[in-house]
């Protein structure tokens, strides 16, 4: 499998464009709805946790199949991340608010769901910055402290969703509910290896 | 395999279509014979006037104001509506009068409309979410309703139902909110020049994603105060509870009035991003007004209240 890694790779980082070309192609057909702001807020959104629940499931899978090829994948998906909630924030910033800076430090300080929102993304930079080899020699162990806090994005990425939503809730907590059985999945595979070690 | 010749049954145009469309030649209304289908026919307004009074800014193209709707009994989402209403028969369609009033019981919508002038008026829609639209809508004022029902001098309140009937409103099978969809206003509210019964826009009678055949419309007000397809109008003397203030009360109150002043709980209501149908990808937002633009015929309804009290 790993032979063709380098093809895997490819058809996934094409795969995670696909979001985004539909977009622009939308765009350009004029079928992002009558508010065309908002469509491309959720739909940036929404592919954001996506894909971090597609990076935090690399890990699971590669227990599961002893496959080493997720976690080479999971810098690629967990950039995705990265990417799209780098273009929802902008969208919102730019399109939404047109830098109106007095208005979103009140929805910064005053809003909680963009309070968290904003800090998921202010935990994902760091993680984005460090995610090269480089910085993963040079950190040694700091570099998985650093990148444990997905797991925190991800909390404050499903608060997010579930704080914006006016009444109907299936679809944030299908999100989080995937969330946490990655998150217990390595509760428990950690309290393995604790009790291998004794 | 034996086909029924039946050709000559369906070539045969219905008389008093044949006529109407007649009328409709002579009028000079429709040009070309290819529109001249029961359909179009169907989509025919009854005789009103336009009032110029209220014409304002730029108007939401049709194409948006269809398309895009809060109308939970169809889906949660907004293309929904216009998607899956097509089970909702708006004809024939009674509405039932009850509560504190002299007339009582079930009139049918056809009989109603005739009874009362109509007319169309450009009314400015913000929605609760901090979008809005400018739509043309027709209809009859709801004081004219009300004289006609006599209220006895205790009701106090006006109650509105939508219809509840899963089969035709198939996401009332869902638990989303609780069904019927229910609506209120304070009498003078009610009795302001300014509340609409609509029943077209844009020319045409009013879609099924839009609340056809029967909606309130409270431009003042948020748009979910404007309740749909209404089969029920009851006089109260009770403040009733209305949907979202019972989904939420500390989100939504019974008022509802648009203020830039007070925020939902939880996202602003300072501004509002304005739907008109062009290229809107750039379009700026723009600030929201107390009542929605409206105070001068408004404002007077709520002197000496507390709007963030009463929200």
């Amino acid at each position: 499998m790993n032979r063709y890694i380098t093809l895997i790779k490819i058809l996934l980082f094409g795969l995670l464009l696909l979001p985004l070309s539909l977009m622009v192609w939308d765009g350009f057909q004029n079928n992002l709805t009558a508010d065309p702001i908002e469509e491309l807020l959720h739909r940036t959104g929404i592919w954001a946790l996506r894909i971090l629940l597609l990076t935090l499931a690399m890990t699971p899978l590669k227990f599961l199949t002893s496959q080493f090829i997720f976690i080479r994948l999971r810098r690629m998906t967990g950039l995705f991340t990265f990417f799209y909630a780098t273009l929802h924030l902008t969208i919102y910033l730019w399109l939404d608010l047109e830098f109106n800076w007095p208005h979103f430090f009140e929805d910064v300080l005053e809003r909680p769901y963009i309070t968290v929102g904003m800090l998921a993304w202010m935990l994902m930079l760091p993680m984005a910055i460090t995610s090269n080899k480089f910085m993963l020699k040079k950190l040694g162990k700091k570099w998985k402290t650093i990148h444990r806090m997905v797991y925190l994005v991800l909390i404050l990425a499903c608060l997010h969703f579930i704080w914006l939503v006016k009444s109907d809730l299936t679809e944030p907590l299908t999100y989080a509910g995937i969330g946490l059985i990655w998150l217990l999945f390595r509760v428990m595979v950690y309290r393995g290896k604790r009790t291998q070690n004794v | 395999m034996k086909f029924k010749n039946t050709h000559k049954d369906y070539q045969v145009t219905d008389e008093s279509i044949y006529r109407s469309r007649r009328k409709l030649i002579k009028a000079g209304l429709i040009g070309s014979a290819a529109f001249l289908t029961s359909h179009a026919l169907a989509l025919k307004l009854p005789k009103h006037t336009i009032n110029g009074q209220f014409k304002i800014e730029e108007m939401t193209s049709e194409k948006d104001a269809t398309t895009y709707n809060n109308f939970y009994e169809f889906g949660l989402s907004k293309s929904e509506p216009a998607e899956e209403s097509g089970s909702l028969i708006t004809d024939p369609w009674s509405i039932d009068i009850s509560g504190l009033c002299e007339k009582q019981g079930k009139i049918d919508l056809d009989k109603l409309v005739m009874r009362f002038p109509l007319e169309e008026r450009i009314y400015r829609m913000r929605c609760v979410e901090a979008w809005s639209m400018v739509i043309p809508w027709m209809g009859f004022r709801l004081a004219d309703l009300i004289k006609y029902c006599q209220p006895l001098s205790n009701a106090k309140y006006v109650y509105f139902e939508t219809l509840y009937d899963p089969k035709q409103m198939p996401n009332q099978n869902g638990r989303s909110i609780p069904w019927p969809y229910r609506e209120g206003l304070r009498m003078d509210e009610a009795m302001n020049e300014l509340t609409l019964m609509v029943i077209g826009m844009y020319g045409k009678k009013i879609p099924n994603q839009n609340g056809a055949p029967l909606r309130l419309i409270v431009p003042w007000k948020y748009g979910f105060k404007g309740i749909k397809s209404i089969v029920k109008i009851k006089f109260v003397d009770k403040q009733p509870l209305n949907s979202w203030q019972a989904i939420a009360p500390d989100e939504y109150g019974f008022y509802a009035n648009v203020n830039p002043e007070v925020d939902h709980p939880r996202w602003s209501q300072a501004t509002e991003r304005r739907i008109t149908g062009g290229f809107s990808l750039f379009n700026s937002r723009i600030k929201t007004q107390l009542f929605n633009g409206y105070s001068e015929y408004v404002a007077d309804l709520y002197k000496g209240m507390d709007l963030r009290k009463f929200y």
